[in-house]
Parts: structure tokens; C-alpha cells; sequence
């Protein structure tokens, strides 16, 4: 039962944050609904017994990413015409579409919902030794990435530099 | 419904309000973040799949994912910066010179 209250409590909170995104006007707001939809994702991914999973996302997603994103919003503080008008002529057809979803979501909600069985736990453990035994070369591969990214943002910020002399 | 088919919806409605807050907002930061969004549904899709196959693809898939959410936002930032110090706007009307 409290599985179930938590379960929902956590994509509730998530599904806010969302909304929260596209409504608020300042960008570091919008980076703090962004942080509480993924801290409430991550309560989800533990509900569903992926610990790995909830733990790397936390540690990555809010501990890595956002916290560059903040750091990027409050270096750059640039007040132009993005923070009296927030949106651009799609605002209407968007909301349309989207209010066609939420009704579908909405329906299959008022039918009425089966009570929620949690899954088997899936902790770091397991999840460490299936990557390093099975998935190894997909590691080594994705590792490539990153250091790709860095080289083109090395890249991208010399670019920018003026020449001297 | 099973409570499955509706975190698989909700996933589906997290990657509708990430891409309608790409299209909808002004501001290029905002853009990024909701991106960002829209990679976080695709993985609670992964975590909800995996309750009824294979929990390990879908864990290695999902960590594979955020390697790829930070190398997006190592490459976008610096980009956003180089655009920041040419026009002195993060509003994506101003960039409209870049159209082809």
C-alpha cells in the first residue's frame, strides 16, 4: 500500500516539476523544477527496485549535469527579450496536442488502475558484475564519447578565442 | 490499467511536456534543460520495460544514456557560450541570422 502512495507520489511530483519547466520564467527556476523532477524520477526508479539506476541518477544527472547547468545559468545572468516573453508562436498548437495526450492518460486513469506489484530488487551489485563481465566493449566503446565531447569543446572555445598578434 | 502501462504513459507525457518546452520557449538554456527532460522520459520508458524483460540490458542501456546526456550538455554549453559572446542574448529570435 505504501509502495503504491510512494509510487505515484514520486511521478506525480515528477509530471509537476515538468509543467513547472515550461511555465516559469527565470532559466535557474526552471534548472530547480528540472533538479525535483529528477530527484522524483530517481524515488521512482527506486520503487521499481532499479537501484543502480535511481543512484546513478542521482549522481550524474543531478550531482554532474545540473550542477554544470546552474553554474552556466548564474555565469551568464543575461537579462534580453527571453525573460518578458517566454514562448514562441507554437505555445497554441503545442497545448493542443499535448491537451489531446493528458485527455488519453486521463482516460485510461479513470477506468481505474490494477494495484502495483513492485519488482525484483536490482541493486549495484548485480548491475556491476553483468556490466563488467557482458557489457565491457559497449563500456570501452561509450568511453570514447566523452573524451570526443571535451576535444570539441576545446575545439568550439578556440574558436571563439580571437587571433593574437 | 496496470500501473506499468501508466508509468509507460507518464513517460510518454514527460517526453511530450520536454518537447513542447523545446519548441514553445524562447530561451536557449531552457531548450537545453528540456532536452534533458525528454532524455530522463526515455529512461524511466527503459527502467518501466525492464520490470517485464531483462533488468540488466536495460540498466547498462540507461547508464549508456547518461554518458550521452553529459557528452550533450559538454559540447552544448560551450556552444551556448560562443553564441552569448556574439549576439549578448540567450533569446533564440536573435540567432535567426543563422538561417540558411
Amino acid at each position: 500500500m505504501i509502495d503504491q502512495f510512494l509510487l505515484y507520489a514520486f511521478l506525480a511530483s515528477a509530471l509537476a516539476g515538468a509543467v513547472l519547466m515550461l511555465v516559469l520564467r527565470h532559466p535557474m527556476r526552471v534548472a530547480l523544477a528540472l533538479v525535483g523532477t529528477m530527484l522524483s524520477l530517481a524515488g521512482v526508479y527506486a520503487m521499481l527496485g532499479a537501484h543502480a539506476v535511481a543512484v546513478f541518477q542521482v549522481l550524474i544527472y543531478v550531482g554532474a549535469v545540473m550542477v554544470f547547468m546552474v553554474y552556466v545559468i548564474m555565469l551568464l545572468d543575461v537579462r534580453d527579450d527571453s525573460l518578458a516573453s517566454r514562448f514562441t508562436w507554437m505555445l497554441a498548437p503545442g497545448i493542443a496536442g499535448f491537451v489531446i495526450l493528458v485527455a488519453i492518460l486521463g482516460a485510461g486513469i479513470w477506468k481505474g488502475l490494477e494495484p502495483f506489484v513492485p519488482g525484483k530488487a536490482y541493486g549495484v551489485k548485480p548491475f556491476a558484475i553483468a556490466f563488467l563481465n557482458d557489457y565491457w566493449v559497449h563500456f570501452e566503446l561509450v568511453s570514447v564519447l566523452p573524451v570526443a565531447a571535451v576535444v570539441a569543446a576545446l575545439a568550439v572555445l578556440q574558436l571563439g578565442r580571437r587571433p593574437r598578434g | 490499467m496496470d500501473s506499468l502501462q501508466l508509468l509507460g504513459w507518464s513517460a510518454v507525457a514527460l517526453f511530450a511536456l520536454g518537447l513542447l518546452g523545446v519548441i514553445v520557449r524562447r530561451n536557449v538554456l531552457v531548450m537545453l534543460m528540456c532536452m534533458e527532460l525528454m532524455l530522463n522520459a526515455v529512461n524511466l520508458s527503459l527502467v518501466v520495460f525492464a520490470q517485464r524483460g531483462d533488468p540488466a540490458a536495460a540498466s547498462v542501456l540507461v547508464f549508456l544514456v547518461f554518458v550521452v546526456a553529459a557528452a550533450e550538455i559538454a559540447i552544448a554549453i560551450p556552444i551556448v557560450l560562443l553564441l552569448v559572446r556574439h549576439k549578448r542574448s540567450l533569446d533564440l529570435g536573435s540567432y535567426s541570422d543563422l538561417r540558411g
